[in-house]
């Protein structure tokens, strides 16, 4: 680990104006990702701005019927918020399922967003990444690959984002809400991961100094027709291998709205309008779900060790959506609802 | 103690603890945090040295850039093969008790590089965190050989090893004729069964605080091991220490499952540091480097089976190929056990190593035995639908009586009825034997068993007790206490033997100024230490009873030790047990103020020379299988273990818990992932090298079987750590099989190998 | 991988961070320490402050042992710096309970053999402490889950579970 200096600013302009002025610096909330990555030397910043004292940690109702969750209020608070249970189910599941209770009392909601690949080589200093180092090239593309992207992935890189929170805010449609010394600004969640491309080093499209200060949630929270299905190599601490965030408005048996996302799948939480508008009008049914995943799975990849996951997702979309509409659904979720493999 | 009471009279006595279920004497400490491991012996003026590990395969260091980590202030000294000073120079001086054959690896002692995150160099600072700091900034340049870690291309290079380690058996010669006997045979199976590497990860990482006492004094090296005596002798070998310099302290062991055998690696660093310069210093490893030393190996094994109509077992050939170092040759019992555990006439066992560029592979929980099991059997399982039979029955039908590897009969095996009290408590009638014919909401369910043997093995150990006039027993042996219950055990046997309350008996271990033990390991701590303490309580007792027999009035006078008993804190006559003196009187009494005993217990070679000695087990398994999505949950196991006399079924039941665990972990999960291309493996962590959690744990059940032994030690311990795994992993893959239909045989159990 | 670029090990070295007198407020004392911010709150309790019942089974929040309580609630101090837990309540196994009176979950750990090693025990007793704070874990299923973020090596969860259950059940009474 890097030596470094650390400072607790109360102010988000003092803030954003000191990691302007540092570019040597990194914010840090929760700390969970960062002081983990650079306990690996992967990150390794000279000083640290510490988001703790700013006034981020709200959680309340908007004007317009939305929730804004504040970028540092902790995982936890959020999944067991009053409004966030009753209102967005899906979040609370989703945030559940990833980590582990202590983690989640220290991961705060903007640091979800900005937590790393958990790719093998991206975290191992001995092997050449060209997220960590841009150039060195993909040690995962012919190495091993069992945790890596099947979908939007690029020559340069074929890793992950790792965050289950993040699937369940894309379905819903969240929005990003950042400031920096040019103001305050509003990036859709659709927009605020990035595919790797051939800047596999840029995880999103936050300009430089950009602090996140809150999530909002759209009015619709979809909480009467929603899962989080996550598959893990074990029941409960463990980063999902696919995951799905399903949600679904019903006028009887027909489909009047749909979302659906994956994590574990590529370097974003994946989501397609063509595979939703598939859903939408249709009736319920699983010839309806199978289309749909596999729209939603159109063009994927798979490489030595992931290949599975492109029929895996597809059959876990069909689930959640099963489960998200109770249809003939027998199966004893509630023995094992949180412990899932 | 058996002898002290013969014939004890009926009522249960106060002093009664062996067998008895009685929790941790150490539970207080571990559960306040008071319990001190390696890492936390915080000596004044400690430097913090902090490994960095080769990241390439092999090759050879051209160049470490020290001097720009030296010029960083509060940085000590960088240790690397450049600056170590003269060493002992041969291979024996390297050498541990538990080391292989070969020549061991030598930390710091050249430039050539063996084995991906080899040690390189120990940077040493005034703080942890600028230790870290250094480590993480030192620029080494290497020359890059090529290199090869992947046992599959090895599967023509495989060689039969000369030179074991201690308790190494080469397979047995063939018997019979399996080749024809296995043509003939009307039912046949033959499958290979795979495994990668698997790492012990104790929650412990390892770690050596060396105190420095001062020039020609001594050092205090507290060490994560299982063995102090053994990182002892390694030490003081090495730096031409004697035993009073090197004094190694272990008094709580954060887990070990064989990865503390042999002496790490840290251990050795502390010192030379410590001895470099003249300070204290700690040396921990990171979660990362415990990747860098020993492992299950990876194993190929191939299996092929014959049954007659009957299900008699006709033929039986099982090989294996595991991979070893370029430096050692690890060997583990891996076939062996197939020669053994059923009745067949016509046996075929190979065994063979392969080199590749990676660390020597060490025991691990059930070295040998894990592996072997889970490949024989899981084709048991096959053969027997082939043959049409439930696999118990099998099993049954096939029942060896005598241990036909060795021409020998059993001491005792208690086998049987751990297949019958097994049976009866899991249901294993209302097993239907079609695959995929059980259900329950709406998943698979598999029921699936399997069995496994383990060496009851006493080895000789030595001990000390000393009772004093406030009538408190303290009785000590250098053993480990590595999370099995050895103080507990230790502390009831002692207080039994001298009819004391277990408050007034202290157990002490984990130093080598006391009286030498073997390392933990081989589940041979309960015999083996038992033996001592009973020994050398029985040896204090005597002389308890000659002084008991000087006091005034003594009613014991003229009987001999046979006729008296220690119970309820007296010495009472056999013959009239109102008869009696109160032990905590006698040093009193006599003006003593302690009595001291040291003694030992070794195996009685004549009496067990004819005998097999083994444990025993069978495991029973109910998975649940989404089919769909592939997902297992293993919801419910019944272990039933035949291993002697259990001590105390407390801790002896958590033992086997934990077993069952890790068989759950090594069906399903566990595996270190190389990367053959950079000679690395990757899934280095805790985050990716999944061990279970505790929600992929439900319903465990453990079943003790009586079993009386009189051949294997006089407490008739066979030892509980390591049978319990046995069959685990097998059961769960066969549970797997008898859910869906498929058979998986290459571990662990994953998703993508059920969907 | 002999096409990849060999990745850049050593790194120039940078200035060091002074340390600082640092206040925390640990089992209802006051504590003040000298260290510099790369200091995590782990390495404070157990290296500078003698309090080694918080274990270090992975420096990575990979496994649960370091668990201690900030202001009730659990973390993993591993991840934590120290200069970050200025004026926080925080609790660490020596302010759970003490041999002379234990806690009800470190006596149910006990009588419940919820332990072999010892080693994750602390992170075991300060997780379950903050669970039974939490108020969610009532049944069996749920402390599962909510306890998953423990690792046990020598797998003694069966055990645990009870412990816990027994204090659960205890405290629904």
């Amino acid at each position: 680990m890097n030596s470094f200096t650390y400072s607790p600013p109360t102010a988000v302009d003092a803030a954003v104006r000191e990691r302007i002025n540092r570019p040597d610096s990194a914010y840090i909330g929760g700390g969970t990702n960062l002081i983990d990555l650079m306990k690996e030397n992967v990150a390794h910043p000279t000083h640290l701005i510490g988001l703790k004292k700013l006034p981020l940690a709200e959680i309340e109702n908007l004007p317009d019927g939305g929730l804004r969750l504040g970028a540092m209020a902790t995982n936890a608070d959020t999944a067991w918020h009053p409004e966030v249970e009753k209102r967005y189910p899906l979040l609370n599941q989703a945030i559940l399922a990833g980590a582990t209770p202590q983690l989640r009392n220290m991961a705060t909601n903007g640091g979800n967003l900005m937590q790393r690949t958990r790719c093998y080589y991206f975290y191992d200093l001995a092997t050449p990444c060209n997220k960590r180092e841009p150039g060195t090239g993909c040690s995962a593309i012919g190495g091993y690959n069992r945790i890596h992207a099947i979908l939007g992935a690029s020559e340069q890189c074929i890793a992950t984002h790792p965050s289950d929170m993040c699937v369940a805010l894309a379905a819903l449609e969240a929005v990003v809400r950042v400031s920096s010394p040019q103001g305050e600004r509003s990036i859709s969640f659709a927009n605020f991961h990035r595919l790797p491309g051939d800047r596999p080093e840029l995880d999103n499209t936050l300009r430089p100094g950009e602090l996140i200060t809150a999530l909002d949630l759209p009015k619709k929270g979809f909480a009467k027709n929603f899962t989080y299905l996550k598959l893990r190599d074990r029941s409960s601490y463990a980063f999902a291998v696919v995951s799905v965030a399903a949600a679904l408005e019903l006028d009887g048996d027909i489909i009047t709205d749909a979302r659906l996302a994956l994590g574990g799948v590529a370097h974003k939480p994946w989501r397609k309008a063509e595979a939703e508008q598939l859903l939408i009008g249709k009736p319920a049914t699983l010839v309806t779900f199978r289309q749909a995943a596999a729209e939603l799975l159109a063009g994927a990849e798979g490489h030595a060790h992931n290949a599975f996951k492109i029929e895996l997702a597809k059959r876990a979309i069909v689930r959640a959506l099963k489960q998200a509409t109770e249809m003939d659904y027998v199966l004893d979720t509630n023995a094992f609802q949180n412990s899932n493999p | 103690m058996s002898q002290t009471i013969a014939n004890p009279p009926v009522v249960r006595l106060g002093t009664d603890y062996i067998g008895k279920p009685t929790s941790r004497v150490d539970g207080t400490a571990k559960v306040t945090g008071a319990a001190k491991y390696a890492a936390e012996y915080n000596v004044p003026n400690l430097l913090y040295g902090v490994v960095v590990c080769s990241h390439i395969t092999k090759g050879r260091i051209t160049k470490i850039h020290a001097a720009d980590v030296l010029a960083v202030p509060g940085v000590v000294q960088v240790f690397s093969h450049e600056n170590v000073p003269s060493l002992a120079w041969f291979d024996h001086n390297y050498k541990d008790d538990v080391a292989p054959g070969g020549s061991p690896f030598r930390p710091l002692h050249e430039p050539e590089i063996r084995f991906n995150m080899q040690p390189v160099a120990l940077v040493v600072a005034d703080t942890f965190e600028l230790a870290r700091y250094a480590a993480s900034i030192l620029e080494i340049e290497y020359e890059v050989e090529p290199h090869e870690t992947d046992l599959e291309k090895k599967r023509d290079d495989g060689y039969e090893p000369g030179r074991g380690k201690s308790g190494w058996m080469p397979p047995p010669p063939p018997r019979g004729n399996p080749n024809q006997a296995y043509r003939k045979a009307p039912h046949q199976h033959e499958a290979e069964y795979i495994h990668l590497a698997q790492h012990h990860n104790p929650m412990e990482m390892f770690a050596t605080t060396v105190e420095w006492l001062g020039d020609g004094q001594k050092l205090n090296i507290f060490d994560k091991t299982q063995g102090a005596y053994n990182v002892q002798q390694y030490i003081t070998k090495i730096f031409g220490l004697s035993k009073e310099e090197a004094r190694v302290i272990t008094k709580y062991t954060g887990g070990g499952f064989g990865s503390g055998l042999r002496p790490q690696y840290q251990a050795f660093m502390a010192v030379l540091a410590a001895l470099e310069l003249k300070q204290s210093v700690r040396v921990s490893l990171t979660r990362q480097q415990m990747f860098s030393f020993g492992h299950r190996p990876h194993t190929l094994q191939y299996v092929k089976l014959a049954a007659d109509d009957n299900g008699t077992l006709q033929a039986l050939h099982h090989s294996a190929l595991a991979e070893t170092s370029q430096f050692e040759d690890f060997t583990e019992n891996v076939v062996n056990w197939s020669g053994m555990l059923y009745q067949c006439e016509n046996v075929k066992l190979k065994y063979q190593l392969a080199k590749a560029d990676v660390f020597s592979p060490l025991d691990m929980r059930a070295p040998g035995a894990a592996t072997g099991s889970y490949a024989l059997e899981v084709a048991m399982d096959e053969l027997a639908y082939k043959a049409g039979i439930d696999p118990l029955q099998f099993r049954l039908l096939n029942y060896a009586d005598r241990d036909q590897n060795a021409d020998k009969p059993f001491s005792s095996k208690k086998l049987r009825e751990c297949y019958h009290q097994g049976a009866a408590k899991f249901g294993w009638d209302k097993r239907n034997p079609k695959p995929r014919s059980m259900r329950k909401n709406g998943k698979l369910v598999g029921y699936g068993m399997a069995t496994g043997v383990w060496d009851a093995t006493q080895k000789k150990a030595a001990a000390k007790a000393c009772f004093t006039a406030d009538g408190r027993l303290t009785v000590s042996s250098a053993s480990n206490d590595i999370g099995t219950g050895t103080y507990t055990i230790m502390t009831q046997i002692a207080a039994q033997t001298l009819g004391l309350p277990l408050e007034a008996v202290t157990f002490v271990l984990g130093d080598t100024n006391l009286p030498e033990a073997p390392v933990q390991g081989g589940s041979w701590t309960a015999a083996s230490v038992g033996s001592a303490v009973e020994a050398v309580c029985q040896d204090l007792g005597k002389s308890l009873l000659k002084l008991a027999q000087k006091m005034d009035d003594s009613p014991l006078k003229g009987v001999d030790f046979e006729d008296v008993q220690f119970v309820n804190g007296l010495i009472r006559r056999n013959d009239d047990i109102q008869q009696s003196v109160v032990i905590r009187d006698v040093l009193q009494a006599n003006g003593e103020k302690e009595l001291t005993a040291e003694s030992g217990a070794a195996p009685d070679m004549m009496k067990q020379m004819g005998y097999s000695m083994h444990a025993h087990n069978a495991v029973f398994v109910e998975v649940q299988v989404d089919e769909e999505l592939g997902t297992l949950h293993v919801t419910r196991v019944v272990n039933a273990v035949a291993a002697g006399r259990i001590l105390n079924p407390k801790t002896a039941r958590s033992q086997v818990l934990g077993s069952i665990v890790w068989g759950i972990g090594m069906a399903l999960m566990e595996e270190t992932i190389m990367d053959h291309g950079f000679g690395r493996f990757m899934n280095h962590n805790l985050a990716e090298y999944h061990i279970p959690v505790m929600a992929d744990i439900h319903d465990l059940q453990v079943v003790f079987v009586e079993e009386e032994d009189e051949i294997v030690n006089p407490l008739g311990v066979k030892g509980i750590g390591e049978v319990g795994l046995l069959g685990v992993a097998a059961a769960i893959s066969n549970a797997a099989f008898h859910a869906t239909g498929k058979r998986v045989r290459d571990l662990p159990v994953l998703i993508n190998k059920l969907m | 991988m002999s096409q990849l670029a060999q990745p850049t090990l050593g790194r120039a070295p940078v200035a060091l961070a002074p340390t600082q007198p640092l206040t925390l407020r640990i089992n209802g004392e006051n504590r003040t320490l000298n260290v510099a911010p790369w200091t995590t709150l782990l390495d404070a309790l157990r290296e500078y402050l003698d309090l080694t019942g918080t274990k270090k089974g992975c420096d990575h929040g990979q496994c649960g042992a370091c668990t201690v309580l900030v202001n009730g609630k659990r973390i993993n101090s591993c991840l934590s710096l120290a200069v970050m837990q200025e004026s926080e309540d925080i609790t660490t196994i020596e302010g759970i309970g003490t041999a002379e009176e234990l806690h009800p979950l470190q006596q149910a750990f006990i009588d419940h053999d919820a332990f072999q090693c010892g080693y994750c025990t602390p992170g075991q007793i300060c997780s379950a402490v903050a669970l039974l704070k939490e108020g969610r874990g009532k049944t069996e299923a749920e402390v599962r889950d909510l306890m998953s973020g423990n690792l046990c090596r020598c797998g003694a969860y069966t055990n645990i579970l009870s412990a816990v259950m027994e204090v659960v059940n205890a405290q629904k009474a």
